[in-house]
């Protein structure tokens, strides 16, 4: 095992230099320039002061050049500073904007999982009876619904018509004022809408592997024989089919982290959660080279870590594949 | 049936939507009331601030939270004259090439220190320090010679006059005990700002709020109103809910929420609804490079094809008003004496027609040389209005025999492929209108060239010369004149199609009183806004 985990980890290495080199020469294609934000159709900007700019980011330099450069240090663990005009360390803005968008991750994804797999077993195991059927239904309108609309409907309904949940954000004004448990149940209902209508979306997906797997699995000689010893249903569904048909999720779940982190994108915006989508769309828009790298770093590493803990949870869970 | 009734289950929380949730009654009595202290205005933002350091930064955001904490020399008053900011008079010499400045004694900066023609010098300094990466230094650098003769006084010697060079020193001024001798962009001032104020910074939460404090030694005397949040939220349609639902006192609306979703009773007895042109204006600008839009004759005949009032009604709801030039209508140098091109299809296509363009091969496209009238107009990405403008107009074009593509391109694209390179054929932009009038950055000639702002290659050699001589006139009647006759040769030229002038819709909550609407917009009074005791909704 130790040494399946050391191959793995040594083989995340030239997997994160490739993805760097790609997104660095790709963000790099793109037209635009992080000087623009300041001095494009700006009647007080001058030619010269582009090329002062220009040389003050180290544009002027060839691009392996700087590659090479933002190479160097990031191997001393420095993303550098942003082109923005904050001028701030990259690495601070990415911190404090990271937790919000995992916890929100985290929590929608707990959710799907919560609710998709027992709806996973319920419609296998009830094939074709009116539940599934619904179920179907329900889930594959959650997966057309656009989320953003959804996202809208729900908050002028919740929000402003019952006046149940917050519109947006996820502190109230007077949070600063409130105790600790007060502060966590303000987030808490803050965070209960995007949650929900993340989670809402991504069902579809989680419950039809759920179901395919399970009745694949429920077909297999082994069941038949569970319950031709006699075991109660509960046992055989339960223990004997769950088991084996939860083996394909932990996959899906590993490859799934890029999705998230693109969601958020959209969530962050219509929420107005001040989280990691946000920043990198705003990066991305204001072509600041330096956040760019940085969250794809991060969510480099986030997405091989991801596919790691699959491959770890797999080998756990399958000793096919931890002994060969 | 079973389906039918789930179906219902769905939508009826949306049918529901139609009555809304009842609010507070707030009385209207305006009459006779002295304004109180206290309370807090929470005002929406789309865009987080970058950096409260006003010469780091360009956008929007930044300036409007800036402008609370920090103070120029001088400013526009509500009805856009000069007026004295931190300085209380000035002098300009006669042959108008040296402003002398009398600043205010009682001034202090946030943390206590006085203010004195130092920190004016030092900001100045700033400005034109090749270290600065600032994008206003241009201006000052016409500066010849800058002193500070005593701590209250301040003096700026230019080459040559300059019409703009008393609103430059609308600059907001830096505190020099602050920023001197480090490097301004390390500065821990762009984060936590101290400025002479009306309002001081508190804090900063990236990406969520901002808040600032009322400045009780504002040498203005104190606002009324205890605290502004303003709060990013990056989605206009959130951003919308978010006021009904009470998170919000102050938005901008656009012309559909302000047509549609803000007229119920619910909605007026809380907010009040403002309604003024912006200073701003959408055009069609050809590109004077290409063969096809060299003759005057088919730049007129293609300004009567399109029907601005249509514009205005489809895309702005009827909230704006048609252009005929680059001022805002009811500025001073705006010049409404000018062929405003009334929409006339009829002319238009004769107009076509006398320019060579007929339609000889009956295909419905007007063709010249064996050469179709054809051409695409580009436009950004993400600006609805623009968008939609330019599906009318295609339209129209298309009555009069003229075939035209859309392309919407992403901004810095759009810029880098297309405008910079003159690789385009029209454009549908816009511009912000500076209060003052000098045009020389967008339409003299020696501005044709990549990257600048003449990118449709406008050259006319009387507009040259009267562009040269308006940035050197001071005197704002002379001004007038000269600004006149270049807005009269515009529109005979037709380099753009001016379409419209859109309105500013900002929205209020009614608690707040003594709001005053002036050409300037609403917010020239900001300080002297306040809600009343029994009203107030914030204690803290």
């Amino acid at each position: 095992m130790a040494y399946f985990l050391a191959k793995r980890l040594l083989l995340m290495v030239p997997l994160l230099l490739g993805i760097t080199l790609i997104s660095f020469v790709v963000i790099h294609l793109a037209p635009g320039e992080p000087t623009d934000m300041q001095t494009e159709l700006n009647p007080d900007a001058g030619i010269e002061l582009k090329t002062r700019l220009r040389a003050q980011y180290g544009l002027d330099k060839p691009l392996t050049e700087q590659y090479v450069l933002w190479i160097k240090r990031l191997v001393a663990l420095d993303f550098g500073t942003s082109f923005s005009q904050d001028h701030r360390p990259v690495w601070d803005k990415i911190v404090e904007r990271l937790p919000i968008t995992v916890l929100i991750n985290v929590l929608s994804v707990g959710l799907i999982l919560l609710i998709a797999i027992p709806l996973g077993i319920l419609s296998a195991t009830r094939r074709n009876s009116m539940f599934d059927r619904w179920t179907t239904l329900l889930v594959f309108l959650g997966f057309a619904t656009p989320s953003f609309w959804l996202a809208l409907l729900l908050m002028d309904y919740l929000g402003v018509y019952l006046g149940w949940v917050p519109i947006c954000g996820i502190k109230s004004l007077g949070y600063d004022y409130l105790s600790p448990s007060g502060q966590v149940l303000d987030v808490m209902h803050h965070l209960l809408l995007p949650v929900m209508v993340s989670a809402f979306g991504g069902l579809a997906g989680f419950s039809r592997y759920m179901r395919s797997n399970m009745l694949e699995v429920i077909q297999q000689d082994y069941i038949l024989t569970a319950r031709a010893k006699g075991l109660s249903e509960w046992t055989v569904i339960g223990k004997h089919a769950l088991r084996n048909a939860l083996l394909p999720i932990i996959t899906i779940l590993g490859l799934s982290v890029p999705g998230l982190i693109g969601g958020s994108v959209i969530f962050e915006s219509i929420f107005a959660i001040p989280g990691m989508g946000k920043l990198f769309y705003d990066g991305v828009m204001m072509r600041d080279y330096p956040l760019i790298m940085g969250v794809l770093v991060i969510g480099g590493v986030l997405t091989l870590v991801g596919n790691l803990l699959a491959d770890v949870g797999y080998a756990l869970a399958d000793p096919r594949i931890r002994n060969s | 049936m079973k389906c039918r009734w789930l179906l219902v289950l769905l939508l009826m929380p949306w049918l529901l939507l139609a009555c809304q949730q009842q609010d507070p009654y707030y009385a209207d009595d305006e009459q006779a009331q002295t304004p109180q202290f206290g309370d807090t205005i929470i005002m929406g933002t789309i865009g987080d601030a970058s950096n409260l350091l006003p010469m780091l930064s360009t956008d929007s955001s930044s300036s409007e939270v800036s402008g609370q904490i920090y103070n120029g020399l001088v400013r526009y008053d509500k009805d856009l004259n000069f007026e004295g900011d931190l300085a209380q008079s000035w002098e300009i010499s006669a042959d108008g090439l040296e402003i002398v400045f009398h600043l205010r004694h009682d001034v202090k900066w946030h943390d206590g220190e006085p203010f004195t023609s130092a920190d004016v010098l030092f900001t100045y300094q700033l400005l034109i320090d090749p270290q600065t990466p600032t994008a206003y230094s241009e201006r000052y650098k016409q500066v010849a010679e800058a002193s500070a003769p005593d701590e209250y006084t301040f003096k700026v010697r230019y080459a040559k006059p300059l019409a703009s060079a008393l609103i430059s020193w609308a600059m907001a001024i830096h505190p020099k005990h602050l920023l001197e001798g480090q490097p301004i962009a390390e500065s821990p001032l762009a984060r936590a700002p101290i400025g002479t104020g009306p309002f001081r910074f508190v804090e900063w939460s990236p990406g969520e709020k901002i808040v600032l404090e009322r400045n009780e030694d504002y040498f203005e005397g104190a606002p009324y109103i205890k605290r502004i949040v303003y709060r990013i939220i990056p989605d206009l349609t959130t951003m919308f809910l978010e006021l009904q639902s009470g998170g919000l006192d102050y938005m901008g609306l656009t012309p559909l929420q302000y047509a549609r979703q803000t007229t119920a009773p619910a909605f007026v007895r809380r907010f009040n609804r403002f309604r003024y042109p912006a200073f701003a204006y959408t055009y069609l600008g050809y590109n004077l490079h290409r063969p096809l839009f060299q003759d005057k004759l088919v730049r007129q005949a293609l300004s009567y094809a399109i029907n601005k009032k249509e514009l205005v009604d489809g895309v702005l709801m009827g909230l704006g008003q048609p252009a005929n030039g680059p001022y805002k209508p009811g500025s001073w140098p705006h010049n409404p004496n000018v062929n405003s091109y009334p929409y006339n299809p009829d002319k238009a296509a004769q107009m076509l027609s006398s320019a060579g363009w007929v339609d000889s091969d009956g295909d419905g496209i007007r063709d010249k040389d064996g050469k179709p009238f054809e051409f695409t107009i580009v436009t950004n990405q993400g600006n609805d209005q623009r968008i939609k403008s330019a599906e009318i107009i295609q339209r129209r074009f298309q009555q009069v025999g003229v075939k035209v593509k859309i392309r919407v391109i992403e901004w810095a694209s759009l810029l880098k492929e297309f405008i910079h390179p003159g690789n385009f054929d029209a454009t549908l932009m816009g511009w912000t209108v500076p209060i003052d009038p000098d045009g020389y950055n967008v339409w003299h000639s020696s501005k044709i060239g990549t990257g600048q702002l003449n990118f449709i290659g406008y050259k006319n050699s009387r507009v040259d010369e009267l562009l040269e001589r308006g940035r050197r006139t001071l005197d704002q009647q002379q001004r007038k004149i000269i600004y006149d006759e270049f807005q009269q040769i515009l529109a005979e030229d037709q380099p753009y199609t001016f379409l419209f002038v859109p309105d500013s819709l900002p929205v209020v909550a009614k608690r707040f009183r003594g709001i005053k609407e002036a050409p300037s917009g609403i917010t020239h009074n900001f300080i002297r806004w306040y809600v009343p005791v029994a009203e107030q909704k914030y204690q803290r």
